[in-house]
């Protein structure tokens, strides 16, 4: 045998990475990438239902003057600002709670702060918009406080309904986010926290001076992921609160589903819609890892 | 190595699959069949599955598949094939909304089959019904159902207040108010509940004067309609009494009504449907018309709200059949609509109908009024409006001017921010 007909070790190794990544390569190129590209070029198209035409920027420029569509960025922007970082600092809160060695029922209460990442959608937001209804739950123990004499309602003023939103999407997604950083904690050795202790640090300073620094790769993570998300949210405005009271609440996601479906089809001005939330997601991003790049 | 290959094998088998699943359509079932989309088990699909029956009574080896698919998704996947020129994926026949018909048809005319020489008799349905799938003069549905504007009302809580169903029977939203606040304060219940954010109410007392929100050019009409002011007005005055309740979404809405929490309703007869399934409240519901606006032109009590009809596709495989079927059952069996009435309320649009004996029925669960020939002679003085294409973008903007209004902003400046959005919509 001439060694000639074997390959090297690194080729062949090389060559099954890349039998194991091609699979997925030609499925997301196919399934994303494909796509991605068919809606550029459709975004620079106008006219309705399929009777298209090319119009240059015309849909970009239209977006600017759209009023509705720039309610439904400022709502998203709303939930971005308020919702984001309440719901990363709980997260952190509880991931460090729950990586202290002596706590017991740890798998318990992970359990529970995870699961409602387990629930659908669709279903928690309508459970949502029956415990905030007029004879609701929330409103039905506000009563029997005393707190109320007759039933707020909440999903019909525009500040209670972008409140009623943003609890919602804390209670969904901060479980999500806490497994991220209790990952994260992992890998900090606790001898660190020992010695922190042993010269004096109280838990506050070794969470702000240790657990901060060394998560931040994770903290920057989960901050891209949810704004990516926040920016994206469809199903809380279409099932809470119908995008109502008076567009108070509808997100561009929602906006652009009524553009496609429920209106007479757009599809240009749809798909360039959803190109304005790609360029906003990117330019979010770079901002956030400019900031959280620690090489100085 | 035998073993590597076997995995690799195994692995490739399983990417084919995955891809090969994706494209491998349902498309099943012989000549004989026929797949149909609609979304109300207690309702229209019900009605489906009976004409199915009567179907298959002649002919034995025909076959009916019914999807429950809701109103939303129809629209979503009829949008996808007509977009995609995927019309195969289409059933063979599908419910639509009246209220979506130009829409889709104008805007896809290629997913519709025209019927208009399938060898149905349309001059056997009610003229205003079958207008709705007429486009440029072509037929393009078999009209369903009726949506006339029925106001139903409790009667066991109207007399707690010293009042009877006649006390609400033509008579205008003022009286209608005054009336409400007195039953309000009586019984602690409001007449009306509605969801907020939906403009169905506002749409009903618009076409109650038969007033709409585009002119016949199909642009939008909104700034100067008196009609439309007054609407406006009267809902303000309406949930500023708490003669109107608003609740959040659908089951509340219903529930509001099941539950005894309001005295009332208004709304387009099939609700009824749903009316009818609190079983213990029978025999103390009555049915009347509606309130008629006051100091508007052509101002009536009657008007209607939904209404649907049947669309063949062009993803039939056999239009034929589907002519045929439609031919013989919603187009052409009385007995078909005399078995779907009396459970379902499915008011037919199909004049032979009407005039069957079934329809004078005293109904027990409204107090043995014969409710379905009073829902037949409100039908006939129903003014017709004009719908649209742009008809879902008008109901969202007043919707939120409504809110707005109701907020307290000034009506005129929000109907014409109204006019200005759907002006661009249209863009």
């Amino acid at each position: 045998m001439g060694k000639t007909k074997k390959m090297s070790l690194a080729k062949k190794q090389n060559l099954t990475g890349w039998g194991f990544l091609t699979p997925a390569a030609l499925l997301i190129a196919a399934m994303s990438f494909y796509p991605m590209i068919q809606a550029f070029i459709l975004s620079f198209q106008s006219g309705k239902g399929n009777a298209l035409k090319f119009a240059g920027l015309y849909n970009y420029q239209r977006m600017l003057k759209d009023t509705v569509f720039m309610q439904s960025v400022k709502n998203c922007f709303f939930y971005l600002i308020i919702q984001v970082p309440i719901m990363l600092v709980l997260a952190l809160m509880f991931a460090s709670l729950l990586n202290n060695k002596d706590l017991r029922f740890k798998g318990f209460f992970r359990t529970a702060i995870f699961l409602p990442c387990a629930t659908s959608l669709v279903s928690y937001a309508t459970i949502f918009r029956a415990l905030f209804a007029k004879d609701g739950l929330v409103n039905s123990i506000l009563i029997n406080l005393g707190i109320l004499n007759v039933g707020y309602d909440f999903l019909t003023h525009p500040m209670s309904a972008r409140i009623i939103i943003i609890i919602a999407l804390v209670w969904r997604w901060t479980g999500y986010n806490m497994v991220f950083y209790l990952s994260g904690l992992q890998n900090i050795e606790y001898s660190v926290y020992e010695a922190a202790k042993i010269d004096g640090a109280s838990p506050w300073q070794s969470f702000w001076r240790i657990t901060v620094p060394l998560l931040k790769p994770t903290i920057l993570l989960t901050a891209i992921m949810s704004t990516n998300g926040t920016l994206q949210l469809f199903d809380e405005s279409v099932n809470l609160t119908g995008g109502g009271p008076a567009n108070a609440t509808i997100t561009m996601s929602h906006y652009i589903y009524n553009m496609t479906f429920k209106y007479v089809p757009s599809f240009g001005y749809a798909a360039a819609m959803s190109y304005l939330i790609l360029i906003l997601v990117a330019i979010l991003a770079f901002i956030q890892m400019k900031v959280g790049d620690s090489r100085d | 190595m035998k073993r590597r290959v076997l995995v690799s094998l195994l692995a490739a088998s399983m990417t084919a699959s995955m891809v090969a699943g994706t494209v491998v359509s349902a498309d099943e079932g012989g000549d004989n069949k026929l797949t149909v989309w609609c979304w109300d088990p207690a309702f229209n699909i019900y009605a489906m599955e009976e004409a199915g029956n009567i179907y298959k009574a002649d002919h034995p080896d025909f076959e009916l598949e019914v999807v429950e698919t809701p109103w939303a998704d129809v629209q979503t996947k009829l949008t996808t094939a007509a977009t995609s020129n995927d019309l195969e994926s289409l059933p063979d026949i599908i419910l639509m909304q009246d209220n979506a018909f130009q829409k889709n048809t104008l805007t896809y005319p290629e997913a519709f089959v025209a019927l208009t020489d399938s060898g149905i008799d349309f001059s056997s349905f009610a003229e205003a019904k079958t207008a709705y799938s007429v486009v440029d003069g072509v037929n393009y549905g078999v009209p369903f159902d009726n949506g006339t504007v029925v106001a139903a009302y409790r009667t066991d809580i109207l007399e707690e207040a010293g009042y009877t169903v006649d006390d609400f029977t033509d008579i205008t939203w003022d009286e209608y108010i005054e009336k409400g606040q007195d039953i309000l304060e009586k019984t602690g219940k409001p007449l009306l509940s509605c969801q907020a954010g939906e403009s169905d109410v506002i749409m009903m007392m618009m076409q109650s004067a038969g007033a709409s929100l585009f002119d016949e050019e199909g642009n939008p009409a909104m700034v100067d309609n008196e009609a439309l002011k007054k609407v406006m007005e009267t809902y303000k005055t309406l949930k500023e009494t708490g003669v109107l309740t608003e609740v959040n979404d659908w089951d509340q809405y219903v529930s509001s009504l099941t539950g005894s929490t309001v005295a009332g309703t208004i709304n387009g007869c099939w609700i009824l449907a749903s009316i009818q399934t609190a079983e213990d409240q029978s025999g103390s519901w009555a049915i009347t018309n509606m309130p008629s606006l006051v100091d508007v032109e052509g101002a009536t009590n009657y008007s209607n709200n939904g209404g649907s009809s049947w669309a063949v596709t062009a993803g039939c495989k056999n239009t034929e059949l589907a002519f045929d079927f439609l031919k013989s059952t919603f187009a052409g069996s009385v007995e078909l609509y005399e078995t779907i009435l009396p459970s379902s309320g499915a008011l037919a649009t199909y004049l032979p109908a009407a005039e069957s004996d079934v329809y004078a029925e005293p109904q027990e669960f409204f107090g043995g009024q014969a409710i379905y020939s009073l829902i037949t002679d409100f039908a006939s003085k129903t003014p017709s409006n004009n719908t649209g294409v742009y008809y879902y973008e008008a109901r969202d903007a007043v919707a939120t001017a409504i809110t707005n209004v109701v907020g307290g902003a000034d009506i005129d400046s929000e109907i014409q921010v109204a006019q200005e959005t759907v002006e661009f919509q249209m863009g």
